[in-house]
């Protein structure tokens, strides 16, 4: 035997992959009895992945497994379900709440491991007819609540529930299982007020002291320097950091997390100021009720002629400020450009005053994924502006001008460089980065004054990606359009725009040069995210 | 033409449609062999196409606004059925009285459509079946209203009590072959309805000229995809209720062109079977629940009409029975059948 005691929890080399594309690299963890581990990175940086792994989800075990290997005590482990995890005393909070909403706390904490009575039915027809044991269970329940140090009715309905207890109630069925040794607790304070989430950062360290091993995931950095005596920090897949959490600070974090190759700025930004130029489009007030990208209280001025980035985490309502303006949202506020006011809730006003928006949904709202290229780059224009028709019977008949539809398609399939077999090729059957094309043609045939473009580059491979940003680019160059770019990667705005505002918690909380530093910028991504 | 062009041809026509194709042309090989005459047979399918086709071309706007079959063709049949017996009541006769029932039909289409249209854009997603039950509940709204309603033409009550109208009214006198007779050609024992085939034409241009027009566009793209239709500025509700409206309205008139060929106006429950005919034809004419073209109006309803007046009438002939209505039903219901599955084929 080692003189030093196994680690509680140790994670070899994990690697995981999702058909060929590789989401978890080397992933290398220990773990010890009542460490608790904050674990942080941007969205889609492999956190979940990694927890689910050790939790034992079925959506791992179903796309082929994972590499490497988990060791608890010492002894190797893999777990091929949730029930084998919690077996071996693991235990997660999920993002999504999984209670029964007609069940009160005391149900929901004890679900499945009620303490039980035998009945003259149950000697009969076995144990599955026991009769719940009521005042044990309350105790019990009363005993999981204690250990987090807050008060929760244990009697309440879920449903009727404030989301804060909720999430206590789900800690709670956790902590109530005695074999509990490693808690994941994945995000939660986000739907915590503050009090609430001191309280459970309160409970995190009493867990601590008994001996819990808790994995800690949040974007509120602050609380993991409160709490947590590891940090970790993943990006892209791979473990960036791992540091006693006194050595750190939120900045360094920061930096860790969004600093991709960071090498002094390595945008080649061709920055230029629009400071002397007019104001050309003026937001105040906006609130857009768009579900997933609620935006509360949005204030922003575009100026004439630069391409401003919109930046944020995944939820913080960046995506909802062109969908908003551009009516497709239930949106209030007030819209000003170039001096008149546009009215919301109404996408034709938009497009009449040369709008133009390419949507973040390519295939849902930016395409007509049934009918030919030329239907999808000429429609709006022609519905709009009445581009490519002609008049019949003194301007009665409004026919449909199929030859220049097809020359201002073959036009921009020449110049965007989009791979199709002719112009009379279904949009569906083009790619992601080609489809993403024909949308920005879409737009760019409408001839726009301004131009929103939501996540340009989603889903679409790397190559594609610096295609359509040039393009974007150029069109703003050459043809002086105003651009309004949103886009959840920090890189690509800095390489594109002029200035970035950054989204969080539904406000603006800061616009930066695009030549700022990506320390800076996710600086502001954190600062008041909800 | 090169062997990949027959190809995509081929492709482009669709193997159930080749099937029934050949089906067809084997049932009119048959037919001079088992004793049927041939000749009143192809002048049979001629005719009924001209009765149908425009009940069929009445599906096209709501297939391409993306409301979906027209299950509620009844709707339209009911306000074709106003305008026939109105212009009888008020004594109009002879080809006129066509001319009069299209005029009176018109206004009861477009309020009707308007309502219908309306109905629609509340249960977006459920067309078809809320269409369906439309059709049913208008049919009988309409059997107690042919009662009620005071009509006085003797031509068209019920002869004992004098009031209230007969099922089947007959045309005679009044617009029997009103278009059919225009320029009839007859060679031998085949007679060719120039007249209705003419007017079917006219429709049928009318509304591939409309889908080519900015509205027509519009319309398509609402089908098509109506998220990018109402980022592009569309009002879809508006294009969604002129669809309505267009397929209603010519429903209306496709039921007067169906009665001058047949040469009876039929009521109460008929307008109820019409229905199912016409979704069928534009299936098996390769149309999907969101596309159609004139071409599958026309290929359908060539089919459609051929397979159920040219199996009776072999069958019959073969087994030397009268089963004809007997096998034109199960014929007919076999094709609906058999058109309704298709439907989940050509929906995306």
């Amino acid at each position: 035997m080692n003189n030093e005691k196994a680690p509680l929890l140790e994670m070899r080399n994990i690697k995981k992959d999702f058909f060929g594309n590789q989401v978890l690299t080397d992933i290398n963890l220990k773990l010890n009895e009542g460490d608790v581990l904050g674990l942080c990175g941007e969205n889609g940086a492999g956190k979940s992945t990694l927890m689910k792994i050790l939790f034992g989800a079925s959506d791992i075990t179903s796309t082929g497994g994972y590499g490497g290997d988990i060791l608890i005590d010492g002894q190797k482990v893999s777990f091929s379900s949730p029930f084998e995890a919690i077996a071996a005393g693991i235990g997660m909070v999920h993002q999504e709440f999984s209670l029964i909403p007609g069940f009160d706390a005391t149900e929901n904490i004890l679900l499945n491991r009620e303490p039980k009575k035998s009945n003259i039915v149950s000697e009969v027809f076995g144990d599955r007819l026991d009769t719940l044991d009521r005042k044990e269970m309350d105790e019990r329940a009363k005993a999981a609540i204690e250990k987090m140090g807050v008060s929760i009715d244990q009697h309440m309905m879920i449903n009727s529930m404030p989301v804060g207890h909720k999430q206590f109630t789900e800690i709670a069925r956790e902590l109530s299982k005695e074999q509990l040794r490693i808690l994941i607790l994945d995000e939660p304070t986000a739907v915590l007020t503050e009090r609430e989430a001191e309280a459970l950062l309160d409970s995190i360290r009493g867990m601590s002291a008994r001996g819990i091993t808790v994995i800690f995931i949040t974007h509120r950095l602050q609380e993991i320097l409160s709490v947590c005596n590891k940090v970790a920090v993943m990006r892209d897949g791979v473990l960036v950091q791992e540091v006693p959490a006194k050595e750190t600070s939120v900045e360094q974090i920061t930096h860790w997390m969004v600093g991709r190759d960071v090498k002094g700025g390595s945008a080649a930004v061709s920055t230029r100021t629009h400071e002397d130029a007019k104001t050309i489009l003026k937001i105040e007030k906006l609130w857009v009720d768009m579900p997933g990208e609620t935006v509360r209280n949005v204030n922003l001025e575009v100026k004439e002629g630069e391409i401003l980035g919109i930046g944020g985490l995944a939820g913080q309502g960046k995506l909802g400020i062109p969908n908003g303006i551009m009516g497709l949202y239930e949106a209030g506020g007030k819209v000003t450009f170039d001096g008149n006011e546009i009215p919301l809730n109404n996408p034709r006003k938009c497009l009449d005053s040369s709008f133009a928006f390419v949507s973040e949904d390519r295939r849902g709202v930016g395409l007509l994924l049934d009918e030919s290229l030329e239907w999808n780059v000429a429609f709006p224009a022609m519905q709009i502006q009445n581009k490519f028709l002609k008049y019949y019977l003194g301007g009665l008949v409004k026919w449909r001008d199929e030859k220049a539809i097809r020359e201002v398609t073959e036009k921009y399939i020449d110049e965007l460089k989009i791979k199709c077999t002719s112009s009379k090729q279904n949009a569906r059957e083009l790619s992601g980065g080609n489809q993403q094309k024909i949308c920005l043609a879409k737009a760019f045939a409408l001839e726009p004054r301004v131009l929103f473009v939501s996540e340009p580059t989603r889903g679409i491979d790397v190559g594609a990606k610096a295609l359509v940003l040039d393009a974007l680019k150029k069109f703003n160059r050459e043809n002086g359009v105003t651009v309004v770019m949103i886009s959840s990667e920090l890189e690509e705005l800095r390489q594109t725009c002029d200035r970035i505002a950054i989204v969080s918690g539904g406000k603006i909380s800061g616009i930066l040069p695009a030549s700022s530093s990506v320390e800076e910028l996710g600086t502001l991504m954190l600062s008041n995210v909800i | 033409m090169t062997k990949d062009k027959f190809k995509a041809a081929l492709k482009s026509f669709g193997l159930p449609r080749l099937i029934i194709a050949g089906f067809l042309l084997l049932l009119l090989i048959m037919a001079p062999f088992v004793g049927a005459d041939l000749p009143t047979q192809i002048s049979n399918i001629i005719n009924r196409f001209s009765w149908n086709g425009i009940l069929v071309l009445a599906m096209v706007p709501m297939v391409h606004s993306g409301c979906g079959l027209n299950f509620g063709l009844p709707l339209g049949i009911i306000s074709g059925l106003l305008g026939a017996t109105l212009s009888i009541e008020f004594g109009f006769t002879g080809p006129l009285s066509f001319l009069a029932a299209v005029v009176i039909a018109t206004p009861f289409a477009l309020i009707l459509g308007a309502l219908y249209g309306w109905l629609l854009n509340k249960i977006k997603g459920g067309e078809m079946m809320i269409a369906t039950y439309v059709g049913f509940s208008s049919v009988s709204l309409m059997c107690m209203m042919w009662l009620i309603l005071p009509y006085h033409s003797p031509n068209m009550v019920w002869g004992l009590s004098g009031k209230g109208l007969r099922t089947t009214i007959s045309l005679e006198g009044y617009y029997i072959g009103a278009l059919a007779k225009i320029g009839q050609i007859n060679i031998g024992a085949i007679s060719i309805p120039t007249g209705t085939l003419l007017f079917f034409a006219l429709l049928a241009f009318a509304i591939w000229a409309f889908l080519h027009t900015k509205t027509g566009t519009a319309m398509t793209a609402v089908g098509s995809n109506p998220a990018f239709a109402r980022a592009a500025g569309i009002n879809v509700d508006k294009i969604r209720m002129l669809s309505v409206i267009m397929s209603t309205w010519l429903a209306a008139i496709g039921i007067l062109v169906y009665e001058q060929g047949f040469g009876f106006i039929q009521l109460y429950m008929a307008p109820f079977y019409m229905a199912l005919p016409a979704v069928s034809a534009i299936l098996i004419g390769g149309a999907s629940v969101n596309k159609a073209t004139i071409m599958n109006v026309i290929v359908g309803t060539i089919l459609f009409q051929g397979i159920v007046t040219m199996t009776p009438t072999v069958m019959n002939n073969m087994i030397h029975m009268d089963m004809s209505e007997v096998i034109r039903i199960i014929a007919s219901m076999g094709m609906i059948l058999f058109a309704l599955t298709r439907k989940t084929e050509a929906a995306k």
